[in-house]
C-alpha cells in the first residue's frame, strides 16, 4: 500500500440535485483503462452530498491518488479518507466481496467496490451512490432498511410445519442435489445492485426487484417451507411483484454473485401466471 | 433526552446477538438489537469453512461424539479453556446445527456410495453409508480427530446468518441498524443499558434494559493485517473495560490464521487444507510433515502459523514484491470440487489475486484472525463483576477457546452461546428481583458525559490525527505483538502504545460536518482501541510462558506450574495501563488434565496437581469403561449447568434413540 504517495483534491464541480453523476472522462473506461501501472495517477471523481448538512449541495469532487499494487476501490477510498478528506462517506464491511455493503455505481455500472481493482477501471474513475435507495451521504445508501422492509413484506423466512422441532433427534434428510440448488439461490447478499440496474424500479418505488423474486424462488424450492403457490401469489402476484418485471434483465447482468436471476424470474412468473389462472 | 426502554438490549447484530435475541423473545421478553451495519452484513458472514458439531454422519466422522469434540477443543485451547463450558458447548452444538437445519440453512448433505477425496496428498476412495444419505455432511478441519465440520459449501456463515437473520425478522425483533454503543450505563455494580450513537444522524440515545448483552465480535483491527472485517474494532469489549468493573479475559490470546491471501489478508478457509490442500515452500516442497508428522497441515492454527513463519525465517519462503510468503496448493482437489465446495475461495483468488486456483498456486501468509479473549463471563454468560451485563460469541471470554480456538468452533460458539446465554438472559429477566428502577438523572449523566467527550473532540484544536494514531497502533501490534513475541519487543510496544494513548487525548478533527462524521467515529474509536491494544500487549508481556497462540520466544514452554490461569484485565479511569488479576484454573476438577496436545511442542512444565488428577481420572475411566455417559458424569458432572430445555443426549446413526423421548426443544 502506498500510504506515502502524494495525493490531492483537484476540483469540485457542482451538479444539480437529482442529476446523474457525470460520466468518467474516458467513458467505457473498463476497457480503455485496463492495466493502469503502479505509480500512475488515478483520478477518482465522487458524487458527493450530505443530506444531514443544510449547507451541502450535490457535487462531483475529484481526488488524485497513486495506483499501488493490487489496489482495490476499498483501498483507494480508505486512502482518500485517511489522507485527503476525512469527511467522505462510504460503506465497507468485509472488503472481501461477501457482505454486500459496498455496492455503488462504478463508471456507470452497479457493482461491489471492494473487489474492483482500480488497475482494471482507471485511470479515470467515477463513483456514485446506488440509485433507488435512501441516501445517507456521499456513497453510503440505506440498503439495510429497504431489505428488512422487503423481508417483512414477503415474509421471507422459512415457514416451517411446526414451530419447534426435537433437537435431540437426527435431522430431517434432504437430497444433496436439492440442498445445493437451494444454496445456489441462498447466495444473495442483498447488495442492491439488481435494483440499481432495474428499469421497473425507476417507475415503481415498491417493486420487489430481483432480490425479492429470488427470495420467493428460494423458499418455494425448500421443502421445509410449507407455503404453496397460492400463498406466494398473494405476495408477488402483482405489478409490484413478478408481473412488474419488464424482462430488461439489468439485474442479471450486474448481479455480483451471478445468481441465475433470468431463469428464476421467468420460472416464477410462469408459476404465478398458472396460479393466477387457476 | 432520548430514552428507549426494553427488556433485553443486544449490542451486536451478528450470529450470537441475533440468536440471543430470538431466545429472549421466545421466552416472552422484548429485545432490541443494535448493529453497526445491517445484521446480514456482520462479520459472522465471513465464517467460510463450517461449524463443528459431532454428528458423525460421514464415514470419516464415524465414532465422533461429544467426548471427542471435548478433548479436541481442550487440547486446541492448550488447556486454557473452562472445561465445564466446553462440555456445555459440545453437547449443544449438535442441537444448534439441527435447529439451523430446521430453520432453512441449506447444509451440504451426505451422498451414499463411493466418492474420491484427497487425504494427506493422495486421492483415495471412501464409501459413505446408505443410512447416512441425506443427513448433514462433515469435512475435515485442523486439530480434530474426526471429520466434524458441518458446512454449506464455503459460505457457511453466510447461510447461517441468512437463516438466523430471517428468524429475527419472523419474530418481529427490531434491529436498530447503524447505531453504536459508546458507553454502558451502570450504577452500583448493575448494568442498565447503554448510551448509543446513531451513525446516520449523530444523535445520542439512552437505551435502558434489564439485561444488556454484548455480542460485538472480535478486535482484529487492532492489527495491520487481519482477516477481520473493518468493523471488528473491539468497541464492545472496550466499553465493558471502560466501566472499570467488568473484566476482559485473556486478551493476549490472539489467533493468527495460516492461510489468508498475501498481502491483502483476506481469508481463505481452513477447508482448503481440510479438503486436502497442501502448503508448499519456495522449492515446491511440502514442508509441514517435516515439522508436524502427526497432523501435518491439519495441526491447530497456532501451530501451523508458527511453522510457516519458522520456515520463512529459514529462507524457504517464496519471494514477491510485497515480501515473502508460502504457497497454498489446492490444485489436486480438482476443478469440480473447487468450483462447488470452495467457491468463495475461487472468487477471492479470481477477483483479488487475478489467479485461478484450479491451475495456480495461491500466495498465503498468516494474519490476525481471532480474538480468544473478551468480556469475562461465568458459564451463564453474565459478567461475574457487573450484574446484568452478558456477553457471547467472539466478544466474550466464556471461555471455551482458552489460548487457541479450533477452526469451526467459533461460528459454532456464536449460535450455541446464543442459545445458552439467551436462555439464561430470559431466566434473569423472569426474576422480579431483577426489575429495574433507574433514576433519569443517572441516564442524563451518562448521556451528557458522552456528549461532552464528542463535543470535546469536535471543538478541541488538538494536533493529533486519529487515522495516523490508528495506523501506528496497528503497525506496532503487527510488528511486536504478533506470532512470535519477546519481552524486549513487547516492552517497546507497551511503551509506545501508552504514548499513543496519551496522544489520543489530543486528537483534533479537520471536519465538523453534521451527521455521521466518519472522522469523529475514527477518533472516538481509536481512543478505545488503544486501551484494548494495551491489554493485549501488556498481557503478553506479563505472561512469561507460551500457551496456544501466545508464543514467547524467550519463554518457549507452556508453564502450568506458574501460568495455568486466566488473565483478567480492568481499567481504571485515566490510567495508561490495565490492572491484571489472574484467575487460577483448577486442575483437580478437570476432566482432561493438562498434557501434550498431540501436535506442536512436547515440552511443558507440569502443574503440581496434574499427576494426582491424572491418576484419579485414569481410575474413573477404568471403572466406567463401558458407559461413556456414566464415565463423563463421574469425571466432571456438568449437565446441571445447562438450561433445562437444552439438556439431553444427541442422537446419531450409531447412537440411535430407542423411542421418542419427551419433547425437549428450543
Amino acid at each position: 500500500m502506498s500510504n506515502q504517495a502524494s495525493g490531492k483534491v483537484i476540483n469540485v464541480v457542482p451538479v444539480q440535485a437529482g442529476a446523474p453523476a457525470a460520466p468518467a472522462s474516458s467513458s467505457g473506461a473498463a476497457a480503455a483503462g485496463r492495466g493502469v501501472q503502479t505509480g500512475q495517477k488515478l483520478k477518482i471523481s465522487v458524487m458527493r452530498y450530505n443530506p444531514a448538512d443544510p449547507a451541502s449541495v450535490p457535487h462531483i469532487q475529484t481526488y488524485e491518488i497513486e495506483q499501488s499494487d493490487g489496489m482495490t476501490l476499498f483501498m483507494a477510498l480508505m486512502e482518500i479518507r485517511e489522507r485527503l478528506d476525512p469527511s467522505l462517506q462510504f460503506d465497507f464491511v468485509c472488503r472481501a466481496g461477501i457482505c454486500g455493503s459496498c455496492a455503488m455505481v462504478v463508471n456507470g455500472r452497479p457493482t461491489l467496490a471492494c473487489r474492483t481493482l482500480t488497475r482494471d477501471i482507471g485511470p479515470d474513475i467515477t463513483l456514485a451512490p446506488l440509485p433507488f435507495f435512501e441516501l445517507i451521504g456521499d456513497l453510503s445508501v440505506n440498503t439495510g432498511k429497504w431489505m428488512r422492509a422487503l423481508s417483512e413484506r414477503l415474509e421471507a423466512w422459512c415457514h416451517t410445519k411446526q414451530q419447534e422441532v426435537d433437537l435431540t433427534r437426527l435431522e430431517e434428510r434432504m437430497e444433496p442435489e436439492l440442498a445445493e440448488a437451494i444454496f445456489e439461490l441462498d447466495r444473495c447478499i442483498e447488495c442492491g445492485c439488481c435494483l440499481a440496474g432495474c428499469g421497473t424500479a425507476r417507475m415503481r418505488k415498491d417493486f420487489v426487484g430481483a432480490v425479492g423474486i429470488n427470495k420467493i424462488a428460494r423458499f418455494r424450492l425448500d421443502p421445509r417451507d410449507v407455503r404453496t403457490d397460492a400463498d406466494y401469489y398473494e405476495l408477488i402476484g402483482d405489478d409490484d411483484g413478478v408481473f412488474g418485471c419488464m424482462s430488461l434483465l439489468g439485474c442479471h447482468d450486474v448481479c455480483p454473485k451471478e445468481l441465475p436471476l433470468q431463469t428464476q424470474i421467468a420460472f416464477i412468473r410462469r408459476k404465478m401466471v398458472k396460479e393466477g389462472m387457476s | 433526552m432520548n430514552v428507549i426502554y426494553t427488556d433485553v438490549l443486544v449490542i451486536g447484530g451478528g450470529l450470537a446477538g441475533l440468536r440471543m435475541a430470538v431466545a429472549a423473545k421466545r421466552r416472552g421478553h422484548d429485545a432490541i438489537i443494535l448493529s453497526l451495519v445491517p445484521p446480514k452484513r456482520s462479520h459472522s458472514k465471513a465464517a467460510q469453512g463450517g461449524m463443528q458439531a459431532s454428528l458423525g454422519n460421514v464415514i470419516k466422522g464415524q465414532g465422533d461424539n461429544e467426548d471427542v469434540h471435548f478433548e479436541d477443543t481442550v487440547r486446541g485451547s492448550d488447556w486454557g479453556a473452562d472445561q465445564d463450558v466446553v462440555r456445555m458447548f459440545v453437547n449443544t452444538a449438535p442441537k444448534a446445527v439441527r435447529e439451523l437445519a430446521s430453520w432453512g440453512v441449506p447444509w451440504s448433505r451426505v451422498r451414499k456410495g463411493d466418492r474420491t477425496v484427497v487425504i494427506n496428498g493422495q486421492k483415495v476412495t471412501i464409501t459413505e453409508r446408505d443410512e447416512a444419505h441425506g443427513l448433514l455432511a462433515q469435512r475435515d478441519f485442523g486439530g480434530t480427530k474426526k471429520w466434524r465440520t458441518c458446512y454449506v459449501a464455503d459460505a457457511t456463515g453466510h447461510a447461517m446468518l441468512q437463516a438466523v437473520g430471517d428468524q429475527v425478522i419472523a419474530s418481529s425483533i427490531p434491529v436498530h441498524e447503524r447505531t453504536e454503543a459508546l458507553a454502558l450505563i451502570h450504577e452500583g455494580g448493575r448494568c442498565y443499558g447503554a448510551v448509543v450513537r446513531d451513525l446516520i444522524t449523530g444523535e445520542l440515545t439512552a437505551y435502558v434494559a434489564k439485561a444488556t448483552a454484548l455480542a460485538t465480535g472480535g478486535a482484529g483491527r487492532l492489527y495491520q493485517v487481519t482477516t477481520n472485517a473493518v468493523i471488528c474494532e473491539g468497541i464492545g469489549m472496550a466499553i465493558a473495560l471502560e466501566t472499570g468493573i467488568a473484566t476482559l479475559g485473556n486478551m493476549e490470546a490472539v489467533q493468527f490464521h495460516p492461510t489468508p491471501i498475501f498481502p491483502a489478508g483476506i481469508l481463505l478457509t481452513e477447508g482448503c487444507r481440510g479438503d486436502g490442500g497442501l502448503l508448499l515452500d519456495v522449492d515446491g516442497h511440502r514442508f509441514m510433515p517435516d515439522y508436524e508428522p502427526e497432523k501435518k497441515e491439519l495441526a491447530s492454527r497456532d501451530v501451523v502459523s508458527r511453522r510457516m513463519e519458522e520456515h520463512i525465517k529459514k529462507g524457504k519462503g517464496a519471494k514477491s514484491r510485497f515480501g515473502e510468503h508460502i504457497w497454498l496448493d489446492i490444485r489436486l482437489l480438482g476443478e469440480h470440487h473447487i468450483k462447488h465446495n470452495l467457491r468463495e475461495v475461487w472468487d477471492i483468488c479470481h477477483y483479488f489475486l487475478g489467479l485461478d486456483p484450479v491451475k495456480d498456486l495461491i500466495p498465503v501468509r498468516p494474519a490476525q484472525h481471532y480474538t480468544m479473549g473478551g468480556v469475562r463471563t461465568n458459564y451463564t454468560g453474565e459478567s461475574p463483576t457487573l450484574k446484568g451485563l452478558f456477553a457471547a460469541g467472539e466478544a466474550a471470554c466464556w471461555d471455551m477457546h482458552g489460548f487457541n480456538r479450533l477452526g469451526g468452533n467459533s461460528v459454532a460458539e456464536t449460535v450455541v452461546a446464543g442459545m445458552i446465554v439467551g436462555e439464561f438472559i430470559a431466566d434473569y429477566c423472569d426474576k422480579t428481583e431483577n426489575d429495574i428502577s433507574i433514576p433519569t438523572g443517572v441516564l442524563r449523566d451518562f448521556v451528557n458525559e458522552e456528549k461532552a467527550k464528542l463535543q470535546g473532540l469536535i471543538t478541541s484544536h488538538g494536533t493529533e490525527d486519529a487515522s495516523a494514531l490508528k495506523a501506528r497502533m496497528q503497525a506496532i501490534m503487527s510488528d511486536k505483538v504478533g506470532i512470535f513475541r519477546t519481552g524486549k519487543e513487547l516492552e517497546e510496544a507497551v511503551d509506545e502504545l501508552q504514548k499513543l494513548l496519551v496522544k489520543s487525548r489530543s486528537i483534533g478533527l479537520k471536519s465538523s460536518a453534521p451527521g455521521a462524521n466518519p472522522e469523529l467515529v475514527t477518533a472516538y474509536r481509536v481512543q478505545k482501541m488503544l486501551k484494548l491494544a494495551l491489554c493485549v500487549a501488556y498481557g503478553a508481556y506479563t505472561r512469561t510462558e507460551s500457551r496456544g497462540a501466545h508464543f514467547r520466544s524467550d519463554y518457549p514452554n507452556r508453564n502450568d506450574a506458574k501460568w495455568l490461569s486466566r488473565t483478567l484485565a480492568t481499567w481504571k479511569g485515566d490510567s495508561t495501563l490495565p490492572t491484571f488479576n489472574y484467575e487460577a484454573l483448577d486442575v483437580g476438577k478437570m476432566e482432561l488434565p493438562p498434557g501434550w496436545r498431540g501436535y506442536g511442542a512436547k515440552d511443558y512444565v507440569d502443574h503440581p496437581d496434574t499427576p494426582g488428577r491424572q491418576a484419579a481420572v485414569d481410575a474413573l475411566k477404568q471403572q466406567y469403561a463401558d458407559d461413556r455417559f456414566a464415565r463423563q458424569a463421574a469425571l466432571m458432572p456438568y449437565e446441571q449447568l445447562l438450561p433445562a430445555r437444552l439438556r439431553g443426549k444427541n442422537e446419531r446413526i450409531d447412537e440411535p434413540m430407542a423411542q421418542a423421548p419427551a419433547r425437549r426443544t428450543a
